[in-house]
């Protein structure tokens, strides 16, 4: 018989903890590494620690209040583009080319426009995951088969009743994929932001843990954050599945 | 149709002439902070002097001397372990989840570890470029060894072709495109994370040239240090556009 994947993936993954473990306590400096079960206590700990909860909390929230900003409004706006033939002629190539900009330029600007408390990381995430959205809308909608506008404009669909019923359903698909994608740029830009500067948030932690040789506190908090990170990103990604499914 | 593409470039054109105008507008009569929006006169005047006097050269050769460092470390072991990985049907099951799971992780999150491990200097950068970039190098690598047409490899083998053979005129033509879209994605986003991370924590480069110009309140020459990171960010991607596009006509 042999094992199933899973199975492997799981036993490289133990191996890989137990190296860690073993390798940390028998050569590593504690200053700058900690084994997996001094993670685990501090990942405990930190568990009832308030102001580190609460900090991580905030995180969470600057990423969803960010990331509804950024739905709001770049879904309208990117179906305007799409739909719009004078909009998308004039003023996509201009989105395109700002998409292009690497925002960490500008995050200092940011930061003094905002401020350091969770104003400035809702705006940093807004500016990463709104394009994304809009640039997939607009391709959502050149996607829409000229062959179903044709036929049901002939059939004599006024322009509203097509865009409810042709357009709207046909651009499901790639609203979920631009989803899933300003959801990776909105962690992107609100953890960036979070660890340039940042008053009581997980960017204060991870400075100090740094600063004050924690490495088993540093790696708990990191590990916190990379779940919120690796939920998020599963939450759309099943989203995006599901409803592709739905549309096949 | 050219007429419509006439309004749209005139379009264009007054868009970018009137966010030029408000900018302009805005400094000088004082809506908003100099400190926030400097006179564009100054920030255009500072870029002219940067450039001419060629101070911008230190920090530059170090972000790309980073950029160049981790994008040689991820793209040598992730294609070499992507190729190894693919050499197994099982050994890709095993892993490619493993790899497409940890790239679900914002790497960013690293950096504060990789501060604590290699220090302020290039190490951490070169560090948080490298392990950025190698996730969708190795992901490619292994996606396009492994959907390599099986009936390729089939016809080559029953042609009695040798490992090497095998390799070299089938499996790599094969998957090249494939590798080299990874390549490029890698490139470009160990020079954002790099950039990213200059901003964060460093002692040099562009990204920490603009943050001490921010923090000295010196917002003229913080913007000319901008449009020298967006300018190079062009030319990067213009770049390996180019080399990706030339090299899939000669090989593709």
């Amino acid at each position: 018989m042999r094992t199933s994947p899973g199975v492997a993936r799981l036993g490289v993954i133990i191996a890989l903890v137990l190296v860690w473990e073993v390798g940390v306590r028998l050569f590593g400096d504690p200053l700058f590494l900690s084994p997996p079960s001094h993670v685990a206590a501090a990942l405990w700990q930190m568990l009832g620690n308030g102001p580190v909860m609460y900090a991580l909390g905030t995180t969470l929230l600057e990423l969803v209040v960010a990331f509804a900003l950024a739905v709001g409004i770049g879904l309208p706006v990117g179906l305007v583009l799409g739909l719009q033939r004078f909009a998308r002629g004039s003023f996509y190539p201009i989105v395109l080319m700002l998409y292009a900009i690497p925002q960490a330029t500008i995050l200092p600007l940011v930061i003094l426009a905002f401020g350091i408390g969770p104003p400035s990381k809702i705006a940093f995430g807004f500016t990463h995951a709104v394009f994304p959205i809009m640039v997939t809308m607009v391709a959502g909608v050149q996607g829409v088969r000229p062959s179903l506008l044709v036929c049901a404009r002939s059939m004599g669909a006024s322009r509203t009743q097509i865009f409810w019923n042709v357009i709207l359903p046909h651009m499901i698909p790639s609203f979920f994929t631009g989803m899933r994608l300003a959801m990776t740029s909105d962690l992107l830009g609100v953890l960036l932001a979070e660890l340039y500067v940042s008053q009581a948030g997980v960017g204060h932690y991870t400075r100090l843990f740094t600063e004050s040789f924690e490495p088993a506190k540093l790696f708990a908090i990191i590990t916190c954050l990379a779940a919120i990170a690796v939920v998020l990103n599963e939450l759309c990604r099943r989203a995006e599945r599901h409803m592709s499914r739905w549309h096949e | 149709m050219s007429g419509a593409r006439l309004v749209y470039r005139v379009t264009q054109a007054a868009f970018v002439a009137a966010v030029i105008l408000v900018w302009w507008l805005v400094s000088r009569n004082g809506y908003i902070s100099p400190i926030l929006l400097p006179p564009l006169t100054d920030s255009v005047h500072e870029f002219v002097l940067l450039i001419e006097r060629g101070a911008y050269w230190p920090d530059l050769s170090v972000t790309l001397y980073e950029l160049v460092v981790a994008f040689l470390i991820a793209s040598t072991s992730g294609c070499l372990i992507g190729y190894l990985v693919s050499r197994s049907r099982f050994a890709v099951r095993v892993f490619d989840p493993l790899f497409a799971g940890l790239y679900s992780i914002p790497a960013i999150l690293l950096f504060p570890l990789y501060v604590l491990f290699f220090g302020l200097g290039p190490g951490s950068k070169i560090a948080i470029g490298a392990t950025i970039a190698f996730f969708p190098i190795i992901l490619n690598t292994i996606a396009g060894f492994d959907y390599v047409d099986r009936s390729y490899i089939t016809a080559a083998r029953s042609m009695g072709a040798s490992g090497l053979q095998m390799f070299w005129s089938v499996m790599l033509p094969a998957a090249f495109p494939v590798v080299l879209a990874g390549l490029r994605i890698g490139f470009i986003l160990a020079f954002l994370s790099i950039l990213g991370s200059e901003t964060i924590a460093s002692l040099s480069g562009l990204g920490h040239r603009i943050v001490s110009y921010a923090e000295s309140m010196d917002p003229a020459k913080m913007f000319a240090y901008i449009f020298l990171a967006i300018i190079i960010a062009f030319l990067l991607n213009a770049f390996v556009s180019t080399v990706e596009a030339r090299v899939r006509r000669r090989h593709g």
